[in-house]
Formats: structure tokens, C-alpha cells, sequence
């Protein structure tokens, strides 16, 4: 019997080792699609060191991490000594800590282990298989992840650091609820908090959650965009009017803890994405294993490929992140919190509410049109989806307008008293 | 600007249709435009395996060359119009009497200073005879600042180096050199 710590000292080794890695090459990657997109060839030098090998470049990461660790750290004088260094470790943690609850394939099977290692029991791919109340581990880690960035803000006594502490504190804040009212949907769908739980759902029904809470899945989308604080929704940084936002005065190793946590921020929403709304490893009859006597038997085979599946999928939406960066321009930071507030806060509420008639009485409704529930949730889904589009363009409550105009000016002087138009 | 200055036009941007409130154009045609960018042939030239491919090299404004004549005298006569119309003040002439029969001075030394140019090509507008040029040579280095002070014997090494694929912009200008085949 592998003892239960040693399992998941393993898993834990493995889920960091490969984070840490995936989160270097994604900043490669990340710089690859800025050049092609802008039409350059991106980082193609670097390769093995000390060789002239190049390899495409994909000793970036490797170069890119040496720099960060040699680079002078230097810490200014007027700061928080105390949250300047709590800061960083603080939203690095968190980011980190996450993926204990985050599922990255479904179970393995105790034959596909050697023998000698006396595992009889299925291995849960999670850092944390017992942990029953998943997403809300997943979601009160989000939001302590704020804090480093408030935290950072404040404590580097400087104007830019202070006002993206401030801008992401509204940003964050006010995206967290549309953020919990998309994951409540699915978990009111689902009926269990649990990663794995909704991710077989989905599985079991052959349908995944963006067909049937497809409102859902855009506010999802949007507000984890907001939350990862990516590109159309960068303002806590907004390189180009705040020099870096809340981490202008870090340098060295705690920058690194800062960009790599911002990385996991993505990744954390990549696969919160694909496990909520686009069926996590499921992918039909690829991974739907064999109907064994005893219920479904995933084979080693059908374990890797659910592996596989998944990854993809986080690939896919990775990718979709880093693309929108340079598709869509900016909000202003107005636009940013009608958007949150007077649109997808809605949306959510909305989309609550559709789900909570579908859960309580779809198989009815579905039954009177002649359509088999899934089919009539769908279909709910799909109306409401289309009507609270429609009724945000006709409505178009974020359409906010704030530029100075002549007549709403009041002249700063009076010219002559004689001449002024008598109020 | 005072906002009540009556010179000033205000001007609305046009309103947004069904279709841009909508935002789902504006989705779509931002993602095809990155997506046809992801895939487009890339421009970067990769300096220094290729060489930037500079299209007019005759108008191109990189290092200064001082030109020689037919008998591989420097041309210059030591005017000073190039130094006077200098804007950044890097051109250094000491003038002396021209050991030829054909001009009154000639330059003993002569030094531009390429660390304080601004290759803004004042000089070889201001050059009566063509003596100074700019060449299309555009990767300058060196590893010190000596080392970019460039005197007459460098500069005219740098017209030997060119002189073949840049040749001399004659314009004729009223000061006529003998012998120069110009008058």
C-alpha cells in the first residue's frame, strides 16, 4: 500500500514541477503569438546552452529564468518592508495552491502501476481527491489572490504601483461575482461542488455545459478573463499609462513570483473553463472507457488519453487567452465596471435563474414540446442566451459616455458683465 | 486649451449600429484579423545571417565618407560649410595651406564625431565640391568612444569601401574645382 502522504508528495511534485515548466514555455509561447501576430518571427536563438544549437528558441525559458534569478534585486527605500516581501509570496501561493483541487485527468488505474508499489485502489489525478467542497477552495484561493496585488500596490509607495492596486482592487472585486454567479450555475446543474463530480456529469449526459448554459459560459469566460487580468481587461498593469501598475518597483526573483503567478492565473482559468463548461477529459467515445460487470472500467489506455483530452482542451484555451490579447482594444476603466455591473452581473443573474427552471422543471417542459431533457435545456439555454443578447445591444446599458462637452462647460471667466448672457 | 474656445471643433464619433452594440461583428472581425496576421509571411530580417536590403542606397543617410578625386586627393577644400551648417556640432576641421596648385586650403585634419551625429545630412547638402557623402552603411559599432571619432584617413577608407557601389553624387555646383571635368 503507497502510503497516502507519499501519493501525495508525488502528485504534489509532479503538479509543480509542471506547472513551473508550463508556465516558462507559456511565456514563450506568449511571445511567439505577440510576433507572429505582429507579423515578427518572435525568440528563435536561444537553444541548448553553450552550443550553437538553436532549436527553435525553446531555450528561452531556460535563459529568461537564469536572468531573472542574477538580475540585481533591489528593494526602494521608502517601502513597506514587511508587505513589499508578503506581497509577491502571497499571490504566488495562492496561484500555486489552486491546483490542489484542480483535476488533471480523471483516475488512474491501480493495474496500470507497478506491482511492487501495492496500489489496489484507483489514483485520483488531483492533488487533493478527498476535497468535497472543490470549487469554492478554487474560488476563495482566487480571492486572496487580490490581495498580493492590493498588498504590492500599497506597500511600494509609488503613485503608478498604488493606483493599480486600486484599479485591480475594483477590477478583481467586481468580477468575482459574476465570476461565482457562472460557477453557481453549473453547480447548481451538477447538484456537488466537486471538480471530478461535474466533470462526469458531463460525461454521463454526452453534453457539455456550454450547450446548456451557453449565458453561462460568457460570463464565465468574460469575468475569468477579467479575474486572470488578461488583455481586453489588463488595467491593473496598463503598461501604457501606469509604467507596470501594482508591480512597477519589484525587480529580480519577486517580479518573476508576480509575471509566473499571473501565468497560473490564466492556466487556473483555462481549466476552470474547460472543466466547467467544456466537459474537462470528456470527449465521447475517445474517453468514455469500457461497460465492464462492475460499471464503466477505465483502462491505462483510456486514462492517458483523458489525460491527453484535457490538456488539449487548456491548450486550446490558452491559446484563445493569448490571442484575444492582440484581437480587441482596451476598456477604459468605466467601460470595465459597466461591463461587470450592468451586463454580465445580469447576464449571470439570468442565466441562474434559467438554470434553476431548467434543474426544477426542464423534463416537464422539455416532455410538453416533445424533446428529451437535455435536449429541452439546450434549447432554454440557447433562447435565453439570444434574448439577453438582444435586450444588452438594444438596452445597451454600458454605453457610457464621460467626454467633456461645450454646452455642459462653464466658462472658467466672465468676459465682460455687460456682454454675458443673463443666466 | 480652455473647453470653451471657440476655435476649437467638436467633433462626435459615429454612432455605433445594431451590429457594433452587439459586439459580436467586432469579435469576429478582430479574431480573423489576428488570425490572418498569425499565419502571414513574417518580415524580420535576421541580422546578422541576412543583411537588411537597403532599396536606395544613394539616398540613404548612414556613415560619412570624404570623397577622392581623379588623383586620389581628398576633394575637400576646407570651407567649413559643413561644420557651420552642422546642427549637432560634430564636425572638427583644421584647415591648412593646400600643398596643390588647384585650391587655396585643404583639410590637415578632419574628424566627425559619429557618436554626436544626427545623420540629418546638412553636410553633404551644404558640400560646394561633394567632398562629404553619406553612405548606406548603416551598422556602426565600436567599443569605444575614440574609437568613433572618425578622422580623415578613416573616412576616406570608408569611401574606398563604398566607392564602387555608391558612386559620387555629382551635382555641380558653382564652386568648380580644376581639372574636375565640371565647367
Amino acid at each position: 500500500m503507497l502510503p497516502t502522504f507519499l501519493e501525495a508528495l508525488l502528485k504534489i511534485a509532479l503538479l509543480i514541477g509542471g506547472l513551473m515548466t508550463a508556465a516558462a514555455y507559456l511565456v514563450l509561447l506568449e511571445r511567439w503569438i505577440a510576433a507572429w501576430v505582429q507579423d515578427r518571427l518572435g525568440p528563435n536563438r536561444v537553444g541548448i546552452p553553450l552550443t550553437k544549437i538553436r532549436l527553435f528558441g525553446l531555450g528561452q525559458p531556460l535563459a529568461d529564468g537564469g536572468k531573472f534569478l542574477f538580475k540585481g534585486e533591489f528593494t526602494p527605500g521608502l517601502v513597506d518592508k514587511w508587505l513589499f516581501y508578503l506581497a509577491p509570496a502571497t499571490i504566488f501561493v495562492s496561484a500555486i495552491l489552486v491546483f490542489a483541487a484542480i483535476p488533471f485527468g480523471s483516475v488512474l488505474p491501480a493495474d496500470a502501476l507497478p506491482d511492487s508499489w501495492g496500489v489496489t485502489q484507483p489514483v485520483h489525478l488531483l492533488a487533493a481527491p478527498g476535497l468535497d467542497v472543490g470549487i469554492v477552495y478554487i474560488f476563495a484561493l482566487g480571492s486572496i489572490a487580490v490581495y498580493g496585488v492590493v498588498l504590492g500596490g500599497w506597500a511600494s509607495n509609488n503613485k503608478y504601483s498604488f493606483l493599480g492596486g486600486l484599479r485591480s482592487s475594483a477590477q478583481l472585486i467586481s468580477y468575482e461575482l459574476p465570476l461565482g454567479l457562472g460557477i453557481l450555475g453549473v453547480v447548481l446543474a451538477a447538484g456537488s461542488l466537486r471538480l471530478e463530480t461535474i466533470v462526469s456529469q458531463q460525461a454521463a449526459a454526452g453534453v457539455w455545459n456550454v450547450a446548456l448554459q451557453p449565458l453561462g459560459f460568457v460570463v464565465f469566460c468574460v469575468a475569468g478573463f477579467a479575474e486572470a487580468g488578461r488583455l481586453p481587461f489588463d488595467l491593473p498593469e496598463a503598461e501604457q499609462e501606469l509604467v507596470g501598475g501594482y508591480h512597477t518597483e519589484y525587480s529580480g526573483i519577486k517580479l518573476m513570483l508576480y509575471l509566473v503567478a499571473e501565468f497560473l492565473h490564466m492556466v487556473t482559468a483555462s481549466f476552470l473553463i474547460v472543466i466547467l463548461f467544456l466537459g474537462g477529459w470528456h470527449f465521447w467515445d475517445l474517453t468514455d472507457g469500457l461497460n465492464g460487470p462492475g460499471g464503466v472500467q477505465v483502462t491505462w489506455v483510456v486514462a492517458v488519453l483523458r489525460v491527453m483530452v484535457l490538456l488539449v482542451k487548456v491548450m486550446a484555451v490558452i491559446l484563445f487567452f493569448m490571442l484575444a490579447r492582440w484581437s480587441w482594444p482596451r476598456f477604459r476603466f468605466d467601460q470595465l465596471m459597466d461591463l461587470g455591473w450592468k451586463l454580465m452581473l445580469p447576464w449571470g443573474m439570468v442565466n441562474l435563474v434559467a438554470v434553476a427552471v431548467c434543474v426544477e422543471y426542464g423534463d416537464v417542459l422539455a416532455a410538453r414540446v416533445g424533446l428529451s431533457p437535455t435536449a429541452g435545456t439546450a434549447a432554454i439555454g440557447g433562447i435565453v442566451l439570444v434574448l439577453s443578447w438582444l435586450v444588452a445591444t438594444l438596452l445597451d446599458p454600458t454605453a457610457g459616455d464621460n467626454r467633456p462637452r461645450r454646452e455642459a462647460v462653464t466658462p472658467s471667466f466672465a468676459p465682460d458683465s455687460e456682454e454675458a448672457p443673463s443666466p | 486649451m480652455k473647453p470653451d474656445d471657440q476655435n476649437i471643433q467638436w467633433m462626435e464619433p459615429p454612432a455605433l449600429g445594431m451590429t457594433g452594440r452587439s459586439y459580436l461583428l467586432l469579435f469576429a472581425q478582430g479574431l480573423t484579423t489576428t488570425l490572418k496576421h498569425l499565419f502571414r509571411r513574417k518580415i524580420t530580417v535576421q541580422s546578422p545571417d541576412e543583411r537588411h536590403v537597403i532599396p536606395e542606397p544613394l539616398i540613404y543617410r548612414g556613415v560619412h565618407r570624404l570623397n577622392r578625386d581623379e588623383q586620389g586627393r581628398v576633394k575637400c577644400v576646407a570651407c567649413f560649410l559643413c561644420a557651420t551648417a552642422c546642427p549637432a556640432h560634430c564636425i572638427d576641421i583644421v584647415a591648412a595651406e593646400s600643398p596643390w596648385p588647384d585650391r587655396e586650403k585643404y583639410p590637415q585634419t578632419f574628424t566627425i564625431d559619429e557618436l554626436r551625429c544626427i545623420y540629418c545630412g546638412m553636410c553633404e547638402e551644404a558640400c560646394p565640391v561633394d567632398a562629404i557623402e553619406l553612405t548606406s552603411l548603416y551598422d556602426l559599432s565600436g567599443k569605444s568612444r575614440e574609437e568613433m571619432t572618425f578622422d580623415k584617413e578613416k573616412l576616406l577608407s570608408v569611401y574606398d569601401r563604398t566607392k564602387e557601389a555608391e558612386p559620387t553624387r555629382t551635382r555641380g555646383s558653382g564652386f568648380r574645382v580644376q581639372g574636375s571635368g565640371l565647367d
